[in-house]
């Protein structure tokens, strides 16, 4: 079977089109790129989804816990609190179990104890948290003089948030932002390692990245394919990145660009 | 444990509670917390030693060792951490089971891969095929120690080796200005400076690392995350005392309280830290310190 048939059986093996069975034995290099790969299509969709929704999330909850009003400011310091100060992995665990006793009570949710949602939920509130305390951080560092020169210009409430705060914000927190994005998709090869179960054996890239682990009994070749997928994947999140940080210093003077520094300190 | 205890089915509401999270399973649970902190108290050191000595190797003169040092830096940070632990544990087994078998069977004939098999004599195997129970239950958390010291040296190596590189040039050129050679000024003059640089990133890594703390149960160690799992699953009157049914999630809150608990005490214990140490630095905390008591 040349490599071309088994990347037509298992280069969807993880949305579950193709071959129905895992290859069992006698295992070539060619199937374990193609699987793991395979299996890179759920990480990515778990860490796209959960960026750009969390994104928004994050924003509002920064905002919230800047606000004077402590009915705003507390509720967003407990989430900050409780998504950052405990492990992601029990956070899985728990969601998982709580949408099983809810799925018992209201069948209506059974589709949150499927990975593709409920997995895809916690990981959107996580990452919020983790980006709201960076954008926090960012938007008490805006310079006094940005938001006293919107004022001048007579600027007040939305029109204020958006030309001048916002905008200003994301630029200082661009670089955390960064790192938390790429972690972010580490964090995705947890969720078949918790609670929540593979369908069909439809997994992950660790997933993968483990069957043939434990079939061949073999480390050496399934883990190092896992990990050069996930330095390309680094590498193309560090460059789109890298690009949309260039855009937000787009008005400064070319020397003194914040560049984007990888600083590995936000393991959940 | 309590002497009202010996009739579960005539107990209810806090005596049954009271009785039922006393049982000899639970205890075996708060062992586990035990071997949890046992673990942070062997690895904390374990991975700064690793971090150490992979930092000074990335600042090494001697270009292979410094790529050796900067690969061991950068790979981690590449690449997700749980792959890392489920790789190493297999990984060194391997290792030292391969090294063992070259020093006890010279004259073995037989291929130590055999298809999907992973094959030594048996005087190499570890723990030996007749070792007591207890002897692979510590060689098991031997060898997660073992990996959490190096997935976490590599994070301890990058804020050791920024550390080094925050020390004023000026105080290493006045030391060679002084004749000390390039060991000494290190020794002397590096080493007990950077710890003030260090330390906001080692705290940060002292919370990710109570953080992956549940990761020990996938490396097939009886954790908390593993007893939780165990206990809160339902039980019929057939199996125990204690019938309830699917009580997991209410595990997983007592985990998720447990770890917010843990991480908000270090991070008060590591404020009062900061703070004492900053008391008196030329630094901006320092400065702002003066300014507060004045």
């Amino acid at each position: 079977m040349s490599c071309w048939d088994t990347i037509a059986d298992y280069g969807l093996r993880s949305l579950g089109y193709g071959e129905r069975l895992l290859p069992r034995s006698d295992f070539t290099l060619c199937q374990q790129f193609t699987l793991i790969g395979s299996g890179m299509i759920w990480n990515i969709y778990f860490g796209t989804l959960a960026l750009v929704s969390g994104f928004i999330l994050a924003t509002a909850v920064a905002m919230a816990k800047a606000a004077h009003n402590p009915w705003l400011r507390k509720p967003a310091e407990w989430f900050v609190f409780v998504f950052r100060g405990s492990p992601l992995f029990i956070q899985f665990f728990f969601a998982y179990f709580l949408f099983l006793s809810l799925k018992s009570s209201y069948p209506v949710l059974a589709p949150l104890t499927a990975a593709a949602l409920g997995a895809l939920i916690v990981l959107f509130l996580n990452t919020a948290a983790y980006s709201a305390e960076i954008f926090f951080g960012a938007l008490q560092s805006i310079p006094k003089g940005d938001v006293e020169a919107a004022d001048a210009y007579g600027m007040a409430g939305w029109s204020r948030f958006r030309r001048v705060i916002w905008p200003t914000m994301l630029r200082l927190g661009w670089p955390a932002y960064t790192n938390e994005a790429i972690f972010l998709f580490h964090a995705t090869t947890l969720v078949f390692f918790s609670g929540f179960p593979t369908t069909k054996q439809q997994g992950d890239a660790l997933y993968y990245a483990n069957y043939f682990a434990d079939k061949t009994f073999n480390p050496f070749i399934p883990y190092p394919i896992l990990a050069g997928y996930f330095i390309l994947l680094t590498l193309v999140i560090i460059t789109i990145f890298g690009r949309v940080n260039a855009h937000l210093n787009r008005h400064l003077p070319q020397a003194g660009r914040s560049r984007i520094r990888l600083r590995p300190q936000l393991i959940r | 444990m309590f002497s009202f205890c010996t009739d579960p089915d005539a107990l209810e509401g806090v005596k049954w509670l009271s009785c039922y999270l006393t049982t000899g399973k639970h205890q075996s649970m708060y062992w586990a917390v035990g071997t949890v902190l046992l673990l942070l108290a062997i690895t904390a050191p374990a991975a700064l030693l690793f971090g150490f000595g992979g930092a000074t190797a990335a600042r090494s003169r001697f270009r292979p060792l410094a790529w050796f040092g900067k690969i061991y830096i950068s790979i981690v940070r590449g690449v997700p951490d749980i792959a890392f632990f489920l790789f190493f544990v297999i990984a060194l087994d391997q290792a030292f089971e391969w090294v063992r078998h070259q020093v006890k069977c010279p004259d073995w004939d037989q291929e130590i891969w055999q298809g999907n098999d992973f094959r030594v004599c048996p005087e190499a195997k570890l723990p030996l095929g007749n070792a007591a129970q207890w002897v692979h239950e510590t060689y098991g958390f031997f060898l997660a120690v073992l990996t959490f010291a190096i997935v976490f040296g590599a994070f301890a190596a990058n804020v050791l080796y920024g550390a080094m590189q925050a020390v004023p040039r000026a105080q290493i050129e006045t030391a060679e200005a002084y004749g000390m050679t390039h060991r000494q000024s290190f020794w002397r003059i590096l080493v007990p400076q950077m710890w003030v640089y260090a330390l906001p990133g080692l705290s940060n890594l002292w919370m990710v690392l109570i953080k992956a703390t549940p990761l020990l149960f996938l490396l097939g160690v009886e954790d908390i995350v593993y007893w939780a799992r165990e206990l809160g699953g339902s039980k019929t009157a057939q199996f125990t005392d204690y019938p309830h049914p699917d009580w997991r999630m209410w595990y997983f809150a007592a985990l998720l309280v447990f770890y917010l608990a843990f991480t908000r005490v270090s991070e008060i214990v590591l404020d009062k830290i900061m703070r004492r140490l900053t008391k008196g630095q030329a630094t901006m905390g320092g400065e702002k310190q003066r300014k507060a008591a004045a």
